[in-house]
């Protein structure tokens, strides 16, 4: 389970309908939990795809460090990862799911019809090695921010 | 004394899904020379990272990044031969990418 506060949601939602038609791309600061992973924080990124932004993304890694080192300095640790499908289906692709990494973290993803933000998913990416991991649906529970940052002490 | 000789004493930061096999920890202190000997010092402190960083034939995987600093260690001169300083960090940052296409 993904827990997001509303924030957060509008927040990663907003993001697909501003760069439309292009893929938006970000990250989830947060905190995991004993039911997953709580997403209090959200840092936007650039999408360095400039070749083909309406159906790929990519987060140039210099800015990966940066933000992980931002996570850090505040106490937060990665938990996730966000992006857009501009007039397609908020369902993994098979480029999503080669290029997903970040075993056990959470990659969310919002259909994006003409401009207008429509179905937002999470797959958690599961499995223990790069040869082993999978993607599973995973619930999003969507709180007011508050109470997660309360949650979290 | 040769450059690139010196131990010196740094830190190398774990992304998320590796801090399980680093003993569940965001930072390793290490010390070494040069990148190569940061990272193999840090393999050998905590083995269970080998297989997730390189492949069967020792190789750094494709899509895990190091950085020295704020500089991709691919793009160094002498790449993960490069000495270190004092002061210099390494992070370890899986790559981040996908979208909609069919690959």
């Amino acid at each position: 389970m993904l827990k997001m506060g509303k924030f957060e949601y509008d927040a990663v939602r907003r993001h697909g309908e501003e760069t439309y038609p292009h893929e938006c791309c970000g990250v989830l600061l947060g905190h995991p939990d004993d039911q997953g992973r709580v997403a209090s924080k959200t840092v936007r990124c650039g999408n360095t795809r400039s070749d083909s932004p309406h159906n790929r993304y990519h987060i140039a890694p210099q800015e990966l460090v940066r933000v992980q080192r931002q996570a850090r300095e505040e106490g937060l640790e990665i938990v996730g990862f966000y992006h857009s499908h501009p007039d397609h289906p908020a369902r993994w692709s098979q480029t999503d799911f080669a290029e997903a990494h970040w075993i056990g973290c959470s990659y969310v993803i919002t259909s994006v019809d003409r401009g207008e933000a429509k179905i937002t998913n999470s797959f958690f990416l599961a499995g223990e090695t790069e040869e082993s991991k999978r993607f599973e649906d995973e619930k999003v529970v969507v709180t007011e921010t508050a109470a997660l940052n309360e949650a979290a002490g | 004394m040769i450059a690139g000789t010196t131990q010196i004493p740094m830190k190398i930061f774990i992304p998320t899904p590796l801090r399980q096999y680093a003993g569940k920890q965001d930072a390793v202190e290490v010390q070494a020379s040069t990148i190569a000997g940061a990272l193999s010092e840090l393999v050998s402190s905590h083995p269970d990272l080998k297989r997730h960083l390189y492949t069967d034939d020792g190789k750094l995987r494709a899509f895990v990044n190091i950085y020295l600093n704020d500089e991709d260690v691919r793009y160094l001169s002498e790449k993960e031969q490069t000495p270190v300083k004092n002061g210099d960090q390494l992070t370890i940052i899986p790559s981040i990418a996908g979208g909609n296409c069919i690959l």
